[in-house]
């Protein structure tokens, strides 16, 4: 890649970004077998938890138990996500306006915005990346559905919509920390609510199912992506997540702009 | 002092107390001074509480899905019931969570425990009086919620019986000091690790899946709901939230293990706190 042009620049700075936290984090790699144990006791609760609505061949708002198991897949991928790159770096900008280290980011000569959200890479958030995915796989599979290539690419685009989605909403709430400082709360408050994302959304009643397709969308999240793998998703669903995803990449932009005006720095 | 005080053994027993008031009334008085001036601290927080009390909807999440899973019909449990048993979930839940190996181990990394180790009152006081003094914050926003939830599912709206509300009220506050005990058992770790909260979690999702927080237990296979009922979680949530939705309960098993964790957790607290406030003595001589 010619190395004067900015996405090599940007793609390098990255690179460098990523192995530097990556080979500070291994230090302690007693942290990986916690993780390890953690992630996979709580995806036991899950799948009990979600065993629980199909008892004796029972149904969960229209969806079987093996194409659930796709959904709560989904779910643990994106989390496996959020570990690993929202929370360790939108924690560290709640904490930087905090302190006023803001300032030296902004000097730097990258965007903003990237450097805030890549600067580090936690190792942590693997093992849910990585159960999540076989979760999808087994899920698919037991389900009798036999993805064609189109179920496939729809399938990881649909997935690349709802962590643009997700990463929009919690990048909206750290960004939120220039006016409130102590925001951090805030994220417990969208992780609980996220929670709702390992049910298919068709299993809540329908006002929820109307927040959770529009204000908070949950539904483009978990539910839109499990149904493309399967082969089960609407084309009218497809775009709106599409969409979705496109508007709320641009509005965190945007907020990001707006909230950088009134950045006045932590002293004053 | 030369000459013994025979006749103020009390003063020997209690020396960390004013002399010459009855212990009982000297304890009192710093019961309350302790609740009154964690409560103006908490009051001071109360956005923060806020969004806490709001992060514990999981039990009204689990309610939406429930009332309309066939599973829930399948086991012969109305939507009604449901409504009942997970709002008295969500109230429980908001009265037993528990922070104290979060607030100690910040206290611990950023050398406020000197301090306030030096103290003439067990450290744990001020811990548990912080709790009770956020409970009392979070109340009001119960209310709200509470209200709101009944204007919402109108045909969930109960009064519990006088000696039901009563149990339930006892079994959440036992419950209440149940998870403050385990918490405290792990926050004890904190003398000898820097990172002890990282274990939490491993209380946490035990409590998450047993308690009763994702359904009632009656919902559970009956193998994993007597496992279930061994452990302390069903404490702090099933046992209070059934009393007091009016759904059927063996209450003496249940306050019975209440009462064999608590005699359990009570000594091997005393036994942690005694050996890591040893331990701490010789990090910092």
């Amino acid at each position: 890649m010619n190395p004067a042009s900015p996405i090599g620049r940007y793609g390098r700075s990255i690179a460098r970004f990523w192995s530097s936290s990556l080979a500070a984090e291994m230090e302690y790699q007693f942290n990986l077998l916690i993780e390890v144990a953690a992630t996979l006791t709580t995806l036991a609760g899950s799948l009990f938890t979600l065993s629980l609505f199909f008892g004796r061949g029972q149904k969960l708002g229209g969806w079987r138990w093996e194409e659930a198991l796709v959904v709560l897949g989904v779910y643990t991928l994106l989390n496996g996500f959020a570990s690993t790159l929202l929370r360790p770096n939108l924690g560290n900008l709640v904490k930087q306006v905090q302190s006023g280290s803001l300032d030296f980011v902004l000097l730097k000569p990258m965007d903003s915005q990237i450097w805030l959200s890549l600067r580090t890479l936690s190792p942590w958030g693997l093992p849910e990346l990585v159960l999540g995915v076989v979760l999808v796989v087994v899920g698919t599979i037991r389900s009798g559905a036999r993805p064609d290539t189109t179920a496939l690419l729809t399938g990881t685009l649909m997935l690349l919509a709802g962590i643009t989605i997700l990463y929009s909403l919690w990048f909206v709430l750290a960004a939120t920390s220039i006016w409130f400082v102590k925001i951090w709360n805030a994220t417990e408050v969208l992780r609980s609510l996220l929670a709702a994302g390992q049910y298919p959304v068709s299993a809540y009643p329908a006002s929820l199912r109307l927040v959770f397709s529009t204000v908070l969308p949950v539904a483009f999240l978990t539910t839109v992506p499990a149904e493309a793998i399967l082969g089960l998703a609407s084309g009218g669903s497809v775009l709106t997540g599409l969409v979705i995803a496109g508007l709320s990449l641009l509005g965190s932009r945007a907020l990001w702009q707006f909230a950088l005006r009134h950045y006045t720095s932590a002293s004053s | 002092m030369s000459q013994p005080l025979p006749s103020r053994p009390h003063l020997h027993r209690h020396r960390l107390l004013h002399a010459g008031r009855p212990a009982l009334a000297s304890a009192l008085r710093i019961a309350r001074a302790l609740f009154i001036s964690q409560y103006a601290l908490m009051l001071e927080f109360r956005a923060e509480i806020l969004l806490w009390a709001l992060s514990g909807l999981l039990p009204l999440l689990m309610f939406s899905l429930w009332s309309g899973a066939p599973a829930g019909a399948a086991a012969g449990i109305s939507p009604q019931a449901f409504a009942r048993y997970f709002l008295a979930a969500f109230v429980v839940r908001q009265f037993t969570v528990v922070w104290v190996v979060y607030a100690f181990e910040e206290d611990n990394l950023l050398g406020r425990l000197s301090p306030l180790l030096l103290q003439p009152l067990p450290l744990v006081w001020r811990y548990a009086a912080a709790h009770l003094a956020e409970q009392a914050t979070r109340l009001p926003f119960v209310v709200v919620m509470v209200g709101l939830f009944f204007w919402a599912v109108p045909e969930a709206v109960w009064i519990p019986s006088p000696h039901r509300l009563l149990l339930a009220l006892l079994a959440a506050h036992l419950g209440f000091w149940l998870n403050f005990l385990l918490q405290h058992a792990i926050t004890m770790l904190c003398f000898w690790s820097e990172r002890a909260s990282a274990l939490e979690r491993f209380l946490f999702m035990p409590y998450l899946f047993l308690s009763g927080l994702i359904a009632p237990l009656d919902l559970f296979p009956e193998a994993v709901r007597r496992f279930a009922l061994l452990t302390p979680f069903p404490s702090m949530l099933y046992l209070p939230a059934q009393l007091a939705s009016g759904g059927s309960i063996d209450a003496l098993a249940g306050f019975r293990t209440v009462a064999i964790w608590l005699a359990v957790l009570i000594p091997l607290n005393l036994w942690l706190w005694r050996a890591g406030v040893r331990r701490y003595g010789a990090m910092g001589g």
